[in-house]
């Protein structure tokens, strides 16, 4: 019997374990969802993504004025949250994770925009 | 008085010993059960998974290494010279359709996500292979930029913006080869069944995070580096 063969209900439980439904701790009830998440919706996902990358390339051809650079780094915010959120899970898993992931983030938003305004980046 | 101290002594060792029963009990169960000798079965206090919250901790500081150099980027980008800089240089629909590429890898690795949790391994391999293939034209995408870049005049050394550029661009890059390896592995070890049908979409899952997120610094890199103009 090989490995693959011998799941027991014992693997199924550590299994739970490995993707915390278990885990309870500030979370709002949608633990697990991600498993449900369809194929179908991804590929949505997927769209929307290359929907907002073709609007980016668009802009950067378009003379919008000063409205320019705010709406390509909002466009920019709006992918990466999508991306971490659905297709990394962040919306359905631990709200710890979430924490982890974000904490360092802002920790290197804050940093780093801390030495720009340093060099005086923002004044030029 | 001697006997109280006596009954106490007997009651406590009885207490210790039947913890330390407990205990070796409980890790016998926990073989049973298939968790191996580096606990990596074993939920934390918190009742998560230890390897996905370290995943999630590695890319948090992650994002401090990618800030580092985008930062540094974005410090020195009119630093160059007037012939070879980025208004000669940048070829905005070939990075756009690269750009394409590793956001479809993105998608191509949640349906591998998607087709673990259902215990479809013929899927999970194809999408798998897939995604390194998509991550491998985006490589090749980027060594045909570089080379180019180079040829046009733009040397690693050339000037600080081409310093800035090429390292946090090929930081990128080495991240996508990383992530490629480690798709590729986990396939292979998936098609032998190196790994246990219980362990196999955590371990899917977490090649997944990784690429993602390899994903989402391109994202910002695109539009810090391509498309905002210096």
């Amino acid at each position: 019997m090989t490995d693959i063969d011998s799941t027991t209900a014992s693997e199924e439980h550590e299994h739970h374990l490995l993707h915390d439904h278990h885990a309870a701790p500030g979370h709002d009830g949608e633990h697990g969802e991600h498993d449900h998440v369809s194929d179908n919706k991804y590929i949505v996902i997927a769209v929307i993504l290359a929907v907002i990358t073709g609007a980016e390339v668009a802009a950067s051809y378009i003379d919008l004025g000063p409205a320019f650079i705010p709406l390509l780094l909002f466009m920019m915010a709006v992918k990466f949250f999508i991306v971490a959120s659905f297709f990394m899970h962040l919306r359905f898993d631990n709200r710890i994770f979430t924490w982890c992931f974000y904490s360092g983030l802002a920790l290197a938003v804050a940093v780093y925009v801390v030495a720009l305004l340093t060099f005086g980046f923002f004044a030029s | 008085m001697s006997d109280v101290v006596k009954e106490t002594v007997s009651d406590a060792v009885d207490i210790v010993k039947d913890h330390a029963d407990d205990v070796h009990e409980h890790d016998v169960h926990a073989g049973d059960e298939g968790h191996d000798e580096h606990g990596a079965a074993h939920p934390t206090s918190l009742g998560l998974s230890n390897v996905k919250l370290a995943m999630w901790l590695f890319l948090g500081s992650e994002c401090l290494l990618f800030g580092g150099l985008i930062s540094t980027y974005m410090l020195y980008r009119n630093r160059h010279s007037e012939d070879v800089g980025p208004d000669q240089l940048w070829d905005i629909p070939f990075t756009s359709a690269s750009s394409f590429v590793l956001l479809m890898s993105s998608l191509t690795m949640v349906l591998a996500v998607s087709a673990v949790n259902r215990k479809d391994q013929r899927n999970t391999k194809l999408w798998m292979i897939v995604t390194a293939l998509l991550g491998g034209l985006f490589l090749a995408g980027q060594i045909y930029e570089f080379t180019t870049f180079y040829r046009e005049g733009l040397g690693y050394t050339e000037s600080l913006f081409a310093s800035a550029f090429y390292t946090l661009t090929g930081f990128h890059g080495v991240h996508v080869a990383v992530g490629i390896i480690m798709l590729l592995a986990t396939m292979a070890m998936i098609a032998k069944n190196k790994i246990a049908m219980s362990k196999q979409p955590e371990t899917v899952e977490m090649v997944g995070l990784y690429w993602h997120f390899v994903d989402v610094v391109w994202i910002i890199i695109f539009t810090l580096v391509y498309l905002i103009p210096a």
